[in-house]
């Protein structure tokens, strides 16, 4: 293992309905938790590059939800919402996290996230694990993520798109 | 060979790569099914198996024209899938770039502010 700082997300499958997504941050584990649980913050990089945070809120406590909102740079909105069934402050946090979609019925048991932040002084590891009520799920949105067969499934997908404006 | 029980949601629906193809070909415009089914090389049969899991998921819609059935695509249950799904290990990689960029500034804040340093940190192992 390399000592240096490897700013790479990881991605890996442990079981058939898990992806797991690991990074390592420079900065102490009260910070990143920081970041990752204040609405303002949150703002700042939750849409990556791909647009506008508008809404962020955080109801940090056991049975209490969450709700983030961006306006996606193609003029659509993206909001996700779920319910926080865990949190040991600095350390853990686990979730529910649902995909808002008119006409849509949720996903019944939710896809459920489980971060666990751990790391001394000024590095924090990251370890994002996320558990889809089945395989199918799972695959079609991690195909997505991977070299290999993606190129096929996006290219209808992007046709897909193209078909909607 | 033993089928996968009929899905229900369009997320299933495309999960299938033959599927994909006949939405493929179906976004180039109105298909009839002898169309499709010469078009994937595929035998009839699997071919309308393939659309009415399209169909029971409003992924294609159907009319009858003379003799012929013609498919025609509907997009609209996939486009929050495509909105969420397409480089979403990227997305995350985006995020920890910009949440680098956040707890950079916050380190900065916290060491002008603050001369007491964060327990918890002076485990030397």
């Amino acid at each position: 293992m390399s000592t240096t700082a490897n700013h790479t997300a990881v991605l890996t499958l442990p079981s058939d309905t898990q992806m797991l997504i690991t990074r390592e941050f420079n900065a102490p584990r009260h910070l990143v938790y920081k970041a990752w649980t204040t609405p303002e913050l949150v703002k700042r990089w939750w849409a990556g590059q791909r647009g506008q945070v508008t809404s962020a809120e955080i109801d940090l406590r056991v049975g209490g939800q969450w709700r983030y909102v961006m306006i996606a740079n193609g003029g659509f909105e993206v909001a996700f919402h779920g319910e926080y069934r865990e949190i040991v402050p600095e350390e853990r946090v686990v979730c529910t996290e649902v995909y808002e979609q008119s006409g849509v019925p949720e996903p019944e048991p939710p896809v459920l996230c489980t971060y666990t932040f751990t790391g001394e002084g000024d590095r924090t590891h990251l370890h994002l694990l996320v558990d889809h009520p089945d395989k199918a799920l799972r695959d079609l949105i991690l195909e997505t993520g991977m070299e290999a067969g993606m190129q096929e499934s996006l290219h209808a997908l992007d046709l897909v798109a193209q078909s909607l404006r | 060979m033993a089928r996968a029980a009929t899905t229900t949601d369009a997320f299933n629906a495309i999960a299938e790569p033959r599927r994909r193809e006949i939405l493929d070909l179906l976004s180039g415009g109105e298909r009839a099914v002898n169309d499709l089914v010469s078009a994937l090389g595929l035998a009839q049969p699997q071919v309308s198996k393939h659309l009415r899991v399209l169909r029971e998921v409003g992924l294609v819609d159907v009319r009858d024209e003379g003799r012929q059935r013609l498919y025609r695509m509907n997009g609209g249950p996939l486009k929050p899938i495509h909105d969420w799904v397409r480089r979403y290990e990227q997305l995350w990689e985006e995020r920890f770039e910009l949440l680098d960029e956040v707890l950079a500034e916050m380190k900065e804040e916290e060491d002008e502010h603050d001369g007491e340093p964060h327990g918890g940190a002076d485990a030397a192992q």
